[in-house]
């Protein structure tokens, strides 16, 4: 495919929406959860997508892995339909609850989308044990779900999102479990394992300075319909230590977006 | 453990007091019976021991039907066609075999039914109607019908097993298959899971549970079955055979015993489903 300017310029979107629109027909009349949604998402970037309950940030994920179909607008996925991408294993999908198999141990968790996707049985293992060390759980391939916290389950639901090597990941609400000091900790590491990593990232969340401290571009959306109300490009650097959070750039982007979420409340 | 054998002893001993009770009850009138035509007086310790004590009583004492169950079963040798052992063994091969073949049926249907959906709709409701037919009405023709096809012995008797046993298995697995969570099929869909993938590594684990309560109920519905099945046909082996026989020659100890014994046979199959199943839950962490 022809590069328009190879090089230096952004090239084209790892996730584009366009217009997109999704109206659910309940027994209670239909629900427009999403309106007019469009969106390009760079490969590379950390996309935070935040705003109340119901204003169809679920609902948006769902459609970029193939999970919903919207009602009118297109979204591409790599340049693919969802369809096509999820077919392709183009994305790993983290959903809220870890979601792990009780009757399978840690190691085996990781194993399930590798076992399904047919890759061959030692590169398997190369694969599991690389992802726990990322999401630092060596050691723990042989334990059982339920000898682990709720914070390392979540880790693991992570690496079995990684060890298939997608390089989309997105995430809905994956910390939303957990409480404030678990979840400042896992945040580190996800900034890690995404700078390292290079993947592109969308990731749904209810908290403000999540939403700041992870992301190089926060979604501010707003409910009935759900729709996109502001876009802010982060000024932070890619090098995130925790108490950037106390820093002046930081407070402004965390500013910035509670005046979205107050505007978007607001003209209900 | 330790906690349930004192409520469990207190209720066994309610339950013989009242049995013995009972016998005096039920057994006194055919005593007094006796004495008159003799022209005797009996006194109340006089018609207690007797009503505890007779050949063909309308209620047998307890431990008559011990000294019974222990007279065919240790001191009979077990190829004896008076060992209630050999009787049991009888039934039980009838049991097994209907039970297996319940169980296999049953999830076959439970299969289809959760992933077809012309079965999902048009199955149950015959599945249940089957279950609308008293057995015993349907038992004898079952039984009349394969000895016209050239099959006798064992596999009628199985059958009858079979129709009884493969019923909660289907409720059971319909319901085991069907209990992923929205979320976990979702997750199989985003790794663009096969459908037969999705049964194997997720229904099929996830009904595990189920399974297993369906399978206690389907063991004891199968030796229910099996004993049926050896009624109308005046079957000469089986518990069945020792009831029919015991009741058409007033033998009510010899039908107490036969009853005795199916309750334990039926107690110890679905005690060694409860074992697999603690075993087997456990080493899944569902335990
Ligand atoms: N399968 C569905 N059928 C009908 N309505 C739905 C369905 N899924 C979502 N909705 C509705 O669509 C709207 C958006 O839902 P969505 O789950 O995307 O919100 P959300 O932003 O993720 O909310 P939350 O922060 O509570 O998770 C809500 O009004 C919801 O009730
Ligand atoms: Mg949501």
């Amino acid at each position: 495919m022809p590069l328009e300017n190879p090089g230096s310029a952004p090239a084209e979107p790892v996730i584009s929406a366009q217009n997109l629109d999704l109206t659910f027909q309940t027994n209670d009349g239909p629900i427009h959860a999403l309106k007019g949604v469009s969106l390009d998402i760079a490969k590379g970037d950390f996309v935070s997508f935040i705003g109340p309950s119901g204003c169809g940030k679920t609902t948006f994920l769902r459609v970029m892995a193939d999970l919903e179909q919207p009602t009118g607008g297109t979204v591409t996925v790599n340049g693919m339909t969802p369809e096509e991408a999820r077919q392709a294993r183009a994305y790993g999908y983290v959903f809220q609850a870890a979601g792990l198999y009780p009757w399978r141990t840690i190691g085996g968790n990781i194993r399930l989308p590798l076992e399904i996707m047919g890759i061959p049985k030692a590169e398997q293992d190369e694969r599991v044990a690389r992802v726990l060390d990322l999401v630092e759980l060596s050691g723990f391939e042989k334990k059982f779900p339920w000898q682990l916290s709720g914070g390392m389950q979540q880790r693991a639901s992570i690496a079995r999102a990684l060890g298939f090597d997608a390089d989309i990941l997105l995430m809905d609400e994956p910390f939303g479990a957990l409480d404030e000091i678990v979840r400042d900790h896992l945040n580190e590491q996800l900034l890690k394992l995404w700078d390292r990593t290079g993947k592109t990232i969308a990731f749904v969340t209810h908290s403000i300075p999540e939403a700041v401290y992870l992301s190089t571009k926060i979604v501010v959306m707003s409910p009935r319909p759900g729709r996109i109300t502001d876009v802010i490009d982060s000024p932070l650097p890619r090098e995130r230590p925790l108490d950037i959070r106390e820093s002046p750039e930081f407070l402004e982007v965390a500013h910035r977006v509670r005046e979205g979420l107050r505007a978007g409340h607001g003209d209900v | 453990m330790r906690r349930s054998v004192v409520p469990v002893l207190t209720v066994v001993g309610f339950l013989l007091v009242f049995w013995y009770a009972a016998a005096v009850w039920l057994n006194a009138p055919w005593a007094y019976n006796k004495a008159q035509r003799a022209g005797e007086t009996l006194s109340f310790s006089q018609v207690v021991a007797d009503t505890w004590s007779q050949k063909k009583p309308k209620l047998p004492a307890p431990h008559q039907v011990v000294k019974e169950v222990w007279e065919t079963t240790a001191q009979k040798a077990v190829t004896s066609k008076r060992s209630l052992i050999y009787h049991s063994g009888v039934t039980l091969s009838a049991t097994l075999l209907g039970f297996v073949l319940g169980t296999g049926l049953g999830i076959l249907l439970a299969v289809g039914i959760v992933y077809n959906r012309t079965m999902d709709m048009s199955v149950m409701p015959w599945v249940i109607a089957s279950q609308t037919i008293p057995i015993l009405a349907i038992a004898p023709m079952i039984i009349v019908v394969l000895n016209a096809v050239g099959i006798s012995g064992l596999l009628p008797k199985a059958m009858i097993s079979m129709y009884l046993s493969f019923f909660p298995v289907v409720v059971g697995m319909v319901k085991g298959l069907r209990s992923p969570e929205a979320m976990q099929l979702d997750q199989m869909r985003t790794w663009h899971a096969s459908k037969g993938q999705t049964f194997w590594k997720l229904r099929l684990p996830s009904s595990m549970p189920y399974l297993f309560t369906s399978l206690k109920i389907a063991m004891a519905a199968s030796l229910v079955g099996a004993i049926v099945g050896e009624l109308p046909t005046g079957a000469v082996a089986g518990l069945g055979a020792r009831l029919l026989a015991g009741s058409y020659y007033g033998q009510t100890v010899q039908i107490w015993s036969a009853l005795v014994m199916a309750a334990v046979l039926a107690a110890c199959l679905v005690g060694i489903i409860g074992v697999l199943q603690r075993v087997m839950l456990r080493r899944m962490g569902m335990g």
